[in-house]
């Protein structure tokens, strides 16, 4: 790594008092700052970077992003930089693959810095925020039709292990477009996923030829825990720099966010700080809204950042704290389904807990259509009633149902299997549409009380001409 | 007290030990030194209060995000500063005292137009009293003299208080007086009263924001204090893109000209989103004592009580409940005390009101957690968000069966002398209805529909509509949005009225599905949208039809 050029004095210290985990505490240490950047030399001159958690009078505590093997108390160096974690930024990032760190690791040319920023970013004032409010069409019905994402949202898909997050998250990408046709920048980030799922993603990047448009941070299963906690802001100073200085579309990929939080806890626990739920800080919320509120659009500047994050449920369970600090902060959430993933439907997306918060400023008409608020509500108040009917069934047997009943035990079949299994296609939103009044058409005209009657008139398929 | 580390970082003593103190900063800390130099202010952290208020939009320890914006670009960068109140802007001021009398403190001595209806009445601090010796009519800036008293005391456009401790009155009122919010749930099944406190617990995506920002719009109130605490920037960018398009029935103005926005998105920093409740209470007690009716909202407090975790974790205290402090429960309960009707402070015995609506978001949607179960013990209306509710896309999702509001016994006086005098009857059959319904349910998943007998299944049919007809109300809607108590009378009691006939026919041997089969279901889907000037006209007509077909049914 290259010298600082205004580290003009550097502080060496060889005085380690203890090792603790990913922590290394440094006593003695003069004048060091909260969050600032470290370099740790070891023996065989291997260079280990880190960050100050805690600074008093006499004792620094270091938090080593690549794992404390190696380092002895008695001749290892620790070089105090001076300055915060910054990360070089650069429109040539396009294109490239680097480290959970933002070291290249794809064997390219250097990266000339255009700017070197820190990677904490500041919170965008709410006041210069501008309000998302442009449709994105990801070609899938469930979302676009029912949760639909728009630019500047950040939207978590919370998965279980073994469910295809991937596989939606390439197909979004693959997919997503704004109105205009603009294609996205996308900014990867992942942490602590395993081998075979990079591959998948850069296979499927390259196959489809997105990679050109692709910063890929890759922080995989076997590489320090501790790194994974740098990796997404790497990502998101990134991302803000294309968006904001680039006038870019960028779609932020966040994945695996469970791990980063796992990192988080042994970070937390190595400080031995008192725990919150289940063993996570207590300050699990305000460490995931620096990153998630880092999307979003501004007053007066073209570009946007919209935020993918993919979550895996420790054991399926949404009320984990993983899962709820994230719903808590994020605008809405996509919930997959082991239930429907057994019974073969893809993308496996469970509706019912599903959510897009900013949806109604995304659609209607000019956006979409006019009837969309009112046929999204419609199909899901008719296949929440078709769900609990399917539970009755299981007790009564489907001949006890009223004839009107059985409609609707077909309907949420019908719901699953045609509006919802699409298998890799892409819709439109205008396939979308169609397919949502065909389903409609199934029910009693009287039972659609949640459609304006105007819009009834106009794009009721009659039963006689279908 | 309240000081700056470093350069510019500021921030709040928050314990003195002997010749230690801890303070918490308002800002992110990352560079900060050992041996950085710390200076005091020598005072508590301090409120600004005076016109230019309303419409204003603050972060948590009330700096102007709009000037912010303008001084240092589109991020808070650290250590940025800017006064909460224009100190360059004129404001019209026009005595209503004169030389020569005698003052004391919470009394008028004046008015400014703060927007083109609201009158911004600018009073004498509290604890301050004397003779006028001098008071000038003119364009003033906040910071101005406009009032010499007696000994010299300066009264200007602008005071300040200190944020943590409540500004007094001279005594507290019963509320009975009901904040209308025009949602049918509130209005005529949980109501609160102006100088209530509320709490909305709820699930991530049961609709909290949406409630909050809901009430906000409609209720009846003078001003509004919006605090979002530790929530998402993006529904900011909504309110604030929103109300100034929307506006308030009571003074045809925007409703951005009534609200006074509180901003401390959940990135901004801890210490300060600790703060934004106090400084948003602060103000809604400053316009109480104008004598107005105050509604603040706080967006999530469960957010604020994280915050007090947090800096308590730091400070190593003996955690209480699930991380906690101890003192989580006092503070609430001091919080929420400063709301209340009240009898102003000054001669004139002014009434005001300050009411409280707190989201909370209890985690894992757990209502047993400390924050909803403290929040429970001193709040004196339970408004719980349902999950399955909103998963079905019942807005707003507020369970029935287990919310609550202990006002009702304070304000049916109001609804009786005020509307009708059977308003609390019918709610109450409404609501036996309701409860009726959750123990059928159960049977019906045991053994099916079909297995009840006919006047039972009438009350399901009764309550589907209560339900879906009554209790649903689409936020967004350009007629639903706002229900007017008469109409929300008349609605419910067409739905008993249809309950009764069908009760009665079904005495005389008609079977229910002859009744449901009649046309004027549809109808009582569609009176929601009947637009307000007509409703209750039409939906007297429509009572009068349901009688006359249900009695028009013969048995077959």
């Amino acid at each position: 790594m290259a010298k600082r050029k205004f580290s003009l004095i550097q502080k060496d210290y060889q005085t380690i008092n203890y090792v603790s985990g990913p922590l290394v505490f440094v006593e003695n240490v003069k004048g060091v700052s909260y969050g600032e950047m470290v370099d740790i030399i070891s023996t065989n001159s291997h260079k280990k970077r880190g960050q100050v958690l805690e600074s008093s009078e006499k004792l620094a505590v270091v938090q080593v992003f690549e794992g404390t093997e190696g380092i002895d108390v008695d001749r290892t160096k620790v070089r105090f930089t001076e300055e915060v974690a910054k990360i070089d930024v650069s429109a040539d990032l396009l294109g490239r693959i680097l480290s959970g760190a933002g070291e290249p690791i794809d064997g390219g040319p250097k990266i000339l810095p255009e700017e070197r920023l820190e990677i904490i970013g500041s919170p965008i004032n709410p006041y210069a925020r501008q309000e998302p409010s442009d449709f994105i069409q990801t070609g899938i019905s469930s979302i676009d039709g029912l949760n639909t994402l728009v630019r500047g949202q950040k939207l978590p898909i919370f998965s279980g292990s073994g469910l295809p997050a991937n596989e939606l998250t390439a197909q979004i990408i693959r997919q997503a477009r704004v109105k205009s046709g603009e294609e996205f920048a996308i900014v990867f980030g992942a942490m602590g996923i395993t081998h075979r799922e990079a591959a998948f993603f850069t296979k499927d990047f390259e196959r489809t030829g997105a990679l050109d448009r692709v910063v890929f941070f890759l922080n995989l299963a076997d590489d320090p825990t501790i790194e994974r906690i740098i990796t997404p802001r790497c990502a998101l100073t990134v991302a803000e720099f294309l968006a904001f200085k680039y006038d870019m579309q960028v779609l932020v990929v966040l994945t695996d966010m469970t791990n980063y939080c796992e990192a988080l806890r042994e970070i937390s626990t190595a400080r031995e700080e008192v725990p919150g739920r289940r063993g996570y800080p207590g300050y699990m919320y305000t460490d995931l809204s620096m990153l998630y509120e880092r999307a979003g659009r501004i007053k007066g500047k073209k570009g946007s950042i919209t935020q993918l994050m993919i979550l895996t449920m420790p054991d399926d369970d949404i009320t984990h704290p993983i899962p709820d600090l994230t719903g808590y902060i994020t605008e809405g959430q996509i919930v997959l389904s082991r239930h429907l993933h057994r019974r073969g439907v893809y993308p496996p997306i469970d509706v019912l807990p599903c959510l897009s918060r900013l949806m109604n400023m995304g659609i209607g008409e000019g956006k979409t259509r006019e009837d969309h608020r009112n046929v999204a509500d419609q199909l899901y108040a008719a296949y929440a009633q078709g769900r609990d009917l399917r539970r009755l069934v299981s007790i009564i047997g489907e001949e006890a149902l009223a004839e009107r009943d059985r409609i609707y035990l077909k309907f949420a079949d019908d719901f699953e299997q045609i509006y919802i299994s699409q298998g890799a296609h892409n819709r439109d939103i205008e396939e979308t549409f169609g397919i949502s009044w065909e389903l409609l058409s199934m029910l009693p005209v009287e039972d659609l009380k949640r459609i304006k009657k105007e819009y009834i008139d106009k794009y009721q398929i009659k039963k006689s001409e279908s | 007290m309240i000081g700056y580390v470093g350069r510019f970082y500021f921030g709040e003593i928050i314990r003195l030990e002997e010749d230690m103190a801890v303070i918490q900063v308002y800002e992110d800390t990352s560079g900060l030194k050992v041996g950085e130099i710390v200076s005091s202010t020598e005072g508590p952290l301090m409120i600004e209060l005076g016109p230019g208020l309303l419409s204003s939009i603050f972060d948590g320890i009330q700096r102007p995000l709009p000037e912010l914006k303008e001084k240092y670009g589109d991020f808070i960068i650290r250590g940025v500063s800017a006064t909460p109140l224009s100190k360059t802007k004129k404001w019209k001021f026009v005595p209503t005292v004169k030389k020569g009398d005698y003052v004391k403190g919470g009394d008028i001595i004046g008015t400014v137009m703060e927007t083109e209806v609201f009158e911004h009445k600018i009073m004498v601090p509290p604890e301050q009293s004397g003779d006028i010796v001098r008071i000038s009519e003119g364009e003033f800036t906040v910071d101005s003299v406009v009032a010499v008293l007696s000994g010299d005391i300066e009264i200007k456009l602008m005071q300040r208080w200190p944020a943590r401790l409540a500004r007094p009155y001279q005594e507290k009122l019963d509320p009975e007086v009901p904040l209308i919010t025009g949602q049918r749930i509130f209005d005529t099944f949980f109501p609160i009263p102006k100088g209530g406190a509320a709490i909305i617990p709820g699930g991530f995506g049961t609709g909290k924001t949406v409630t909050e920002q809901t009430l906000a719009k409609w209720c009846d109130a003078d001003v509004i204090v919006y605090v979002g605490c530790g929530e998402r920037g993006n529904e900011m960018t909504e309110v604030l893109s929103e109300f100034p398009k929307l506006i308030d029935p009571k003074s045809g103005a925007p409703l951005m000209d009534r609200t006074v926005l509180v901003v401390n998105t959940s990135n901004m920093p801890v210490a300060a989103r600790e703060a934004s409740i106090y400084t948003g209470i602060t103000i809604a007690e400053y316009y109480r004592d104008m004598g107005y009716d105050v509604a603040l909202m706080a967006d999530s407090t469960s957010r604020w009580g994280e915050a007090l975790r947090e800096v308590s974790g730091r400070l190593e205290e003996m955690p209480g409940e699930e991380g906690y402090p101890a003192y989580l429960a006092t503070r609430l309960a001091k919080f929420y005390e400063r709301t209340g009707r009240v009898i102003c402070l000054g001669s004139d015995e002014k009434i005001g009101s300050v009411t409280a609506i707190g989201a909370v978001s209890p985690p894992g949607g757990d209502f047993s957690e400390p924050m909803t179960q403290n929040s429970l013990r001193i709040t004196g209306a339970f408004w719980a968000l349902d999950t399955s509710l909103a998963h079905r896309r019942h807005f707003p999702a507020i369970n029935w069966i287990k919310s609550y509001s202990l006002y009702l016994g304070q304000i049916q006086g109001w609804f009786a002398e005020n509307l009708y005098s059977d308003f609390d009857d019918i709610r109450k059959k409404a609501m036996s209805l309701l409860q009726k319904e959750s123990e059928l349910q159960e049977i019906v998943q045991l053994v099916g529909p079909d297995a009840l007998p006919e006047g039972e299944k009438a009350i399901l049919e009764t309550t589907q509509m209560l339900r879906e007809d009554f209790l649903q109300q689409f936020a967004f809607h350009e007629i639903d949005s706002f229900c007017p108590l008469e109409k929300q009378y008349w609605m419910l009691k067409t739905i008993l009225a249809f309950y009764n006939s069908t009760t009665e026919a079904l005495g005389r041997g008609v079977g229910l599905h002859q009744i449901l089969n009649l046309p004027f279901k549809n109808e009582i889907s569609r009176m929601k949208e009947v637009p307000h000037d007509k409703a209750v006209e039409e939906i007297k007509k429509l009572i009068d039809r349901i009688h006359q077909e249900i009695a028009g049914v013969e048995v077959l």
